[in-house]
């Protein structure tokens, strides 16, 4: 789905959110309550200018806004592949867009991510998986690597992967799996509208991720393992 | 002279805090292995691939971890990554004095790749939760295998990190970017210019590592205590103040360098007058050289 079709079943009182060089940025309305809207388009990579884009915007909303509810738009295709972007420090810009996702969580914003068409590797660990919850469009692509490139690296056959993959949520790509394994909160289904009004009255603070997966069996062991080691 | 690159985990731990000095929480008696790994006939390891525990350093309860290069890359996964946000998580409860993180990653494990993308996001928060408990994180970084992927962002959201110039810091690893983008773009080969991208000296230079060490456990120790008791000094918690001015730092350092293709010319810019000499210097006398030349980024 376009952002423009997808801001406006998002936002039916109205949204003024602009792109500029596949940044997104803006505010909504939602109810009585306005939103700070962040995030990418036409799967850009992730490089260090973007990300700093999107910093720049979490802290002006911190700033001048306490409170204002976030909600982070993610489609990316990863992390930008430069030899440039990594001699400038690119894990330093990404972390410093964690660290304003955090700082605002810790200011009281409810942080919403919304995965609307890819979602890859580093390019999703700092935005939509640093939100209070994620979620996702049906039919997004949500991956570390493809089965293709994950086989040679693993030296594990492809077919093996994609026969494993059928009934294994660790390896396969999709949004399925990652709900399966308590990455996102759910799947939107139906009026769009209502989901994140829903979603910014569940939003929560504290990282249930590793409930969730233990919950729907995805992830059986995270929780456990944390648990034994901190209680 | 104990090297920290050639220790494994297990060593560098009882080195750092000395014999017998370092309790292990989930060892590997306790048998919590990978439950992705068999399937795919790989190897497991009992204890995933990372050491976690508390000992005592200079009289202050302290936490760490320590991620094994020789398991996987120290790769993380499911188990893995559990046991660091454990780790983090009973730092919240008991408040050590400080966690130390010594980390060797190529980052997410590939073997179990959702779970460990998911899992590097979970301690990002853990850290963070850390930090805004009021208590220092401070990450060491100085094995053959780096710190790259999702944990060289993790590193980036500690108080602060020490390196020797063996180390390397990095987000996507030089093969990666050579295998998407060609070989005209990053050589993954030509090991110098992998190390004056990703190397201690650079990340140094730049800004975005606190202290620069000779590849010894007894000086690791020396500068990751020392940036404890800096981190003191500080604010330990995120701030708008301090992310306001890192903000800046970063934009500061794309205007001056975004066009650089050779980091030795950002070296240049800062003020190294002679380059080319860097790789040659031992830690203190590069530390002392860019503390003369004034040429450290901030």
């Amino acid at each position: 789905m376009d952002w423009q079709t997808l801001a406006t079943q998002l936002f039916p009182q109205g949204h003024q959110i602009t792109a500029s060089a596949s940044f997104l940025s803006g505010t909504a309305t939602v109810g009585d309550t306005t939103v700070a809207v962040i995030g990418t388009t036409d799967h850009t990579p992730i490089g260090v200018e973007i990300a700093l884009a999107q910093a720049r915007a979490v802290l002006a909303t911190v700033r001048d806004f306490p409170q204002r509810p976030i909600l982070i738009l993610v489609d990316t295709q990863g992390q930008r592949l430069r030899h440039r972007d990594e001699m400038l420090g690119i894990n330093s810009y990404m972390a410093h867009l964690g660290k304003c996702i955090a700082l605002a969580r810790q200011k009281g914003h409810r942080i919403i991510g919304l995965v609307y068409d890819q979602a890859l590797s580093g390019g999703f660990i700092t935005s939509g998986l640093m939100a209070d919850d994620c979620y996702a469009l049906p039919g997004t692509t949500i991956r570390v690597m493809g089965l293709p490139a994950m086989a040679r690296i693993t030296k594990v056959p492809e077919e093996r992967l994609v026969e494993l993959a059928k009934d294994n949520p660790v390896f396969a790509p999709g949004p399925e799996n990652y709900v399966r394994m308590g990455g996102l909160q759910a799947l939107w289904q139906g009026d769009l509208s209502v989901r994140l009004i829903e979603a910014l009255a569940a939003a929560d603070p504290l990282d249930r991720r590793s409930t969730l997966g233990l919950e729907r069996g995805g992830r059986k062991m995270a929780r456990p393992v944390s648990d034994a080691v901190a209680s | 002279m104990n090297s920290y690159l050639e220790s494994n985990a297990r060593e560098r731990l009882a080195l750092l805090f000395g014999p017998d000095n370092f309790a292990e929480w989930l060892p590997p008696a306790a048998r919590f292995v990978s439950p992705h790994l068999a399937q795919l006939d790989a190897p497991t390891a009992f204890d995933d691939g990372v050491v976690i525990g508390h000992g005592v350093l200079d009289g202050h309860a302290i936490f760490a971890a320590a991620q094994e290069g020789g398991f996987m890359g120290g790769a993380v996964g499911e188990v893995h990554g559990a046991k660091l946000v454990g780790l983090l998580r009973r730092a919240i409860v008991e408040r050590p004095h400080a966690v130390l993180l010594l980390l060797e990653t190529g980052g997410v494990r590939l073997h179990e790749a959702n779970a460990g993308l998911i899992a590097v996001s979970e301690v990002m928060r853990a850290l963070l939760d850390v930090r805004a408990a009021g208590i220092p994180v401070v990450v060491l970084v100085g094995g053959s295998n780096g710190c790259f992927g999702g944990m060289g962002i993790v590193a980036r959201c500690a108080d602060a990190i020490v390196m020797s110039e063996q180390g390397r810091l990095a987000m996507s690893g030089p093969e990666v970017i050579e295998t998407a983008s060609g070989v005209e773009e990053f050589d993954s080969r030509d090991r110098a210019l992998v190390w004056r991208t990703t190397g201690g000296k650079h990340r140094y230079l730049l800004g975005d590592c606190d202290r620069l060490v000779d590849d010894s456990i007894a000086a690791f120790r020396t500068a990751a205590l020392e940036l404890v008791a800096a981190a003191y000094e500080k604010t330990i918690p995120l701030t708008l103040a301090a992310l306001e001015s890192e903000q800046h730092m970063l934009q500061n350092r794309i205007d001056r360098f975004g066009t650089q293709t050779e980091p030795m010319e950002i070296w240049r810019q800062l003020g190294i007058a002679d380059p080319k000499a860097i790789a040659m210097l031992e830690a203190d006398d590069f530390m002392a050289l860019v503390a003369t030349s004034n040429a450290r980024s901030h």
